[in-house]
Parts: structure tokens; C-alpha cells; sequence
């Protein structure tokens, strides 16, 4: 009895380790893909003609592969983005998190994760249609499609992000804190900006990095509002070209094993990297936030 | 016993001769979807899978046999041609059509046809207002992403081979280009002639505006054929199609799916 209780166990722990070790096996996957696929453009065109070349011109006669416009047009959105949705997803966050009545915290925040449900392609369509369409007329510009269409649907998208990890922080930090505050006369303002904001900063940084992995990996949304032109105008007000779109919206059309298509591997690498980059960025800000809350505890 | 699994297995034979498959251009994605079909009703025991991807694509999956048909709205490339060749393949050119690329203005343009040489230098940024030709504002260029067919036919046809400007809209189909140019005054773009409709305004390229006879007689300018290549002459099942494909009811077909008849 004994023996097959501990069998039943082993097996039950095995296949939980299994699942565990299953998301490290398809990482793995899609690390080998992307560098066995991608790597040979560096070969084909050197690594900084790839990354800093300008001219953008896949299945012209004499193609040049140059990406530096895309990584300007993926940082622009972003960066856009984050400028309209930083502020708006903080100070929403301080609402519910220090201000709103329990019933309203509670309507309030389902909502806000329900922004996060709706599938891209859809946000595409309301940037095409109704966002472009008012940002021309609004601004006099002879398009619509700009990096400002897309910045402020992108920003739309990463609200929810920004407001669910800004409010975790912010729940985070022991009410000792806000009750000295209180204590020493201050008022409910002063406490909120000058206690609870200060001491959740490294918990908002973590929040506007994630947001940024994520908004530069958008791809359908910024396909459908951005433009697309490979161009560097450093001006919002400009059509742009994202990374991400150029691999949507080229590969379906490419020859498997052409330069083309180890060069769409090639944007991949570099967006992947970027990412990578700025979640391990996120995730030591993270720990460090918690350490100085359990130490102080 | 025996009998049953010998008439299974003939059976079986009989169905998968009766398969085919079309990848492809998504420009004829509409022809051939339409035209398989109305073909498939005449034939229920055929059955015809259509799949698009890209003329690329397409002719790549002709390369190494995984599919009996490629639909392109471009021709082979000298390239993929003998790649096909050392496969063992041999690629067979069938124009089942031909589509015009048209090209569109916003409908509050005042300006109804251009010259193809002031298209080409719109599209390499050579001009960049509208005054320029006569009319006014800023020229809002938009094409086709560069992996698309009729990206590569309007390179061929329009520019020669010379590099679009870098800061022409790059969008993902005909149907966006429609629509953008729709909604920006100062806009120029392309689209195949079966996307032209009464929001936009076709212009005349070198004081001739596209349509099926103009396109057919080869006096508009940026026309083409659309292919539907074969390992060698099509036959069997594949050759009854392109029977129905040429057929009264085929051609009907694909003059109802916005491009022009060849017979």
C-alpha cells in the first residue's frame, strides 16, 4: 500500500514538474527558431548595416535590408504611448487605490482589465476608422495614419497594465505609513504625494517597463494604424513603420529560406532581445521594490 | 475480405485523384475561391482546396509539390524557374485573366489623369505637392507592402525598378488602400481595377482610364496577367478545371470577381 502511495506521488510530481518545465522547453524552441532563422542575415548584410542601415527595401532588384527606421518607429509609438498613458494610468491608480469607495474600487477595476480582453485587431480598427480619421482633422495633417494615431491607441491598450500594476504597488506599501502621515497633521494630498507615490516609485518604474515590453511588441493594433512608411522624420506627426509590423504583414508573402525572410527573423531577434531586455530590467526594479518592504515589515 | 479492401483502396485512389489544391497571390484568391466553387457543384466528387499566402508562396509550394496549382499575379522569375527545373518541375504559364492596377485619388481631387512618367516620379518622391501637376496640397503617397503581388507588378509597371520613396504608407491590402484614399484629400495610391468603386477616383494614366478593353488591347499602361501555374500542361482533374475556367461560365466568373475576362 505503502509503496503504491508513493508511485502515485512520483508520478503526480513528475507530471507537475513536467508542465512546469514545459513553458522553459518552448522558450527554447523559440530561441532556437529565431537564431538558426535569423542569424544568417547578419552574415549576409553584417550585423551594423543591418541594424543601423536606413533603406528598407526587401524584394527590390538590389534589396537593402537597413531596419534602424523600424526600431525608430517602434520607440516613437512606444514611447508616445507611454506619455499618454504614464499619467493617466498612475492617477488612476492612485484613485482606486487611496480614494475610491469599495463599490466603485470594485466596478472600477474589472472594467479597467476588460481594456486588456479586447483583442487587438479590434483596437486597430477604431484607430483606423475613428482615431486617424479625427487626428487629421484635428491637427490639419495630410494624413491620419501617423505615430500619434498610433501612440495614443497603443496607450489605450497598455492602460490596463499601467493601472493594475501601479494600484498593486501603491496596496502594497504598509498603511503604517499612510497613518504617520496622517498622524504628523498632514493632509490626505500630502500624504498620497509626498508618502504612498514616493514610496511605491520603484513599483510604478516596474509598471511603465513592462508596459513598454509590451507596447513594443504590439503588432496587429500599430499594423492597421501607423502607416508604415520606413522613415525616420522624428516627428509625431509622421506615418511610421513598427517592427513588429513589418514581420506581420511581409512574411505571409515570403519565400521560406530567402534573405527576405532570415532578414524578418533578423527584425524578430532584435525585437526579442529588446524585450527580454526590458522585462529582466522590470523584474530586478521588482525585487528590490519587495525586499525593502519585507525588510521594513 | 479481400474483395471489400481492394475496392476500399480503389476507392480511397479514386478520391484523392479527385483532389486539388490552388496556392497562391491573394489577388486571385477571389477568382479562384469563386471559380472552384462553381466547379466543385458541377463536379461534387472533386474536391478543390484554395489557399492564399502569396504569389511567392505560391510558386514555391509549385517548387517542391505540395500543391498542384500556384496562382501568381506575376510571372515566374527567372530564378524560381530553374529552381522548379532542378526539382523537376515544369512550371506551364496559364493566363486566366488579366487585372488592371488602377490608380486612385481622393474624389475631392481636381485632377483626373496623369502622365505615367509624373506616377513614377509621385512614387520615387520626385514630386511631392499636388500644384505641381495642377492641383493642390500635399501628395499623400500610399502603397502596397513590398511583399505583396501587386506591389511587385506596380514596381515593374509604374516604377521600372527604381525605389519607391520612403515616405509612401506602406498597408497590409487593396481594401486599406481603398479606404485611406478615401479619406485623405491629398492621397494617391493603386489598387487592382476590382477595387475601384464610387468612393475614390480612377485616374487616367497617359489619357487612358482603365477598363476590361483598355486593359485587354494592352493600351493601358499598367496592366497585367494573372497566371495559374501548372507542373506541366494541366491534366486530369486540373485539366477540367481550367476547362471550366476558360469556359463561358468561368470567364463570367472572374469578370464578376473585379477582373478581365481573357477569352
Amino acid at each position: 500500500m505503502r509503496l503504491k502511495r508513493n508511485t502515485k506521488e512520483f508520478i503526480i510530481k513528475s507530471i507537475l514538474l513536467f508542465c512546469a518545465l514545459s513553458s522553459l522547453v518552448f522558450l527554447g524552441g523559440i530561441i532556437i527558431v529565431l537564431f538558426t532563422q535569423g542569424v544568417p542575415i547578419f552574415g549576409q548584410i553584417g550585423f551594423a548595416k543591418f541594424l543601423f542601415g536606413t533603406g528598407w527595401y526587401p524584394t527590390h532588384e538590389f534589396p537593402e535590408f537597413g531596419i534602424l527606421s523600424m526600431i525608430y518607429g517602434s520607440f516613437i509609438i512606444t514611447f508616445g504611448a507611454l506619455i499618454f498613458a504614464a499619467p493617466l494610468g498612475i492617477l488612476t491608480a492612485l484613485y482606486i487605490a487611496e480614494l475610491a469607495p469599495f463599490w466603485l474600487k470594485e466596478t472600477l477595476k474589472p472594467i479597467i482589465e476588460l481594456l486588456a480582453g479586447i483583442p487587438s485587431v479590434v483596437y486597430g480598427l477604431f484607430g483606423a476608422l475613428l482615431v486617424a480619421p479625427f487626428v487629421q482633422r484635428l491637427f490639419g495633417l495630410p494624413v491620419g495614419l501617423t505615430a500619434f494615431s498610433a501612440a495614443i491607441v497603443l496607450g489605450i491598450m497598455i492602460l490596463p497594465t499601467v493601472t493594475s500594476i501601479v494600484e498593486d504597488a501603491l496596496s502594497s506599501i504598509p498603511n503604517e505609513y499612510r497613518e504617520a502621515s496622517l498622524a504628523i497633521g498632514a493632509t490626505k494630498w500630502e500624504t498620497m504625494t509626498r508618502i504612498t507615490l514616493p514610496a511605491a516609485a520603484s513599483g510604478i518604474s516596474t509598471a511603465l517597463i513592462l508596459s513598454i515590453g509590451r507596447a513594443i511588441g504590439e503588432t496587429m493594433a500599430i499594423l492597421m494604424v501607423a502607416g508604415g512608411s520606413p522613415r525616420i522624420d522624428f516627428s509625431l506627426f509622421k506615418p511610421v513603420r513598427a517592427m513588429t509590423s513589418t514581420i506581420a504583414a511581409e512574411m505571409a508573402e515570403t519565400v521560406m529560406g530567402s534573405i527576405h525572410y532570415h532578414a524578418l527573423f533578423g527584425v524578430a531577434i532584435v525585437l526579442f532581445i529588446m524585450t527580454l531586455a526590458f522585462n529582466l530590467i522590470a523584474e530586478r526594479i521588482s525585487y528590490r521594490f519587495h525586499k525593502r518592504f519585507t525588510a521594513t515589515r | 475480405m479481400k474483395k471489400m479492401l481492394l475496392i476500399g483502396l480503389l476507392l480511397s485512389v479514386c478520391v484523392f485523384a479527385q483532389q486539388l489544391t490552388i496556392q497562391g497571390s491573394t489577388t486571385v484568391l477571389p477568382i479562384a475561391q469563386a471559380t472552384a466553387e462553381a466547379f466543385m457543384d458541377d463536379n461534387p466528387a472533386a474536391d478543390i482546396t484554395v489557399r492564399g499566402g502569396g504569389s511567392g508562396t505560391g510558386i514555391a509550394a509549385l517548387i517542391d509539390r505540395s500543391t498542384d496549382i500556384a496562382s501568381s499575379s506575376r510571372p515566374m522569375k527567372t530564378k524560381e524557374i530553374a529552381k522548379a527545373r532542378e526539382n523537376g518541375v515544369n512550371p506551364v504559364a496559364n493566363i486566366i485573366a488579366m487585372d488592371g492596377i488602377a490608380v486612385i485619388v481622393n474624389k475631392g481631387n481636381a485632377i483626373s489623369q496623369i502622365s505615367a512618367e509624373d506616377l513614377k516620379k509621385i512614387y520615387v518622391g520626385e514630386i511631392k505637392r499636388w500644384d505641381q501637376l495642377g492641383g493642390g496640397g500635399t501628395i499623400v503617397i500610399i502603397s502596397r507592402d513590398a511583399a505583396s503581388g501587386t506591389f511587385e507588378a506596380f514596381n515593374e509597371l509604374a516604377l521600372h525598378g527604381a525605389k519607391l520613396t520612403d515616405a509612401a504608407l506602406m498597408l497590409a491590402s487593396n481594401l486599406e488602400v481603398a479606404r485611406t484614399v478615401a479619406q485623405t484629400p491629398g492621397a494617391i495610391g493603386y489598387v487592382g481595377l476590382g477595387y475601384v468603386s464610387d468612393d475614390i477616383k480612377a485616374l487616367k494614366v497617359d489619357g487612358i482610364l482603365p477598363s476590361p478593353e483598355t486593359i485587354n488591347n494592352g493600351t493601358y499602361a499598367l496592366a497585367r496577367p494573372i497566371f495559374m501555374y501548372t507542373d506541366g500542361k494541366p491534366k486530369g482533374l486540373a485539366g477540367k478545371y481550367f476547362d471550366f475556367v476558360f469556359s463561358k461560365t468561368g470567364q463570367e466568373i472572374v469578370e464578376e470577381t473585379g477582373f478581365v475576362p481573357v477569352k
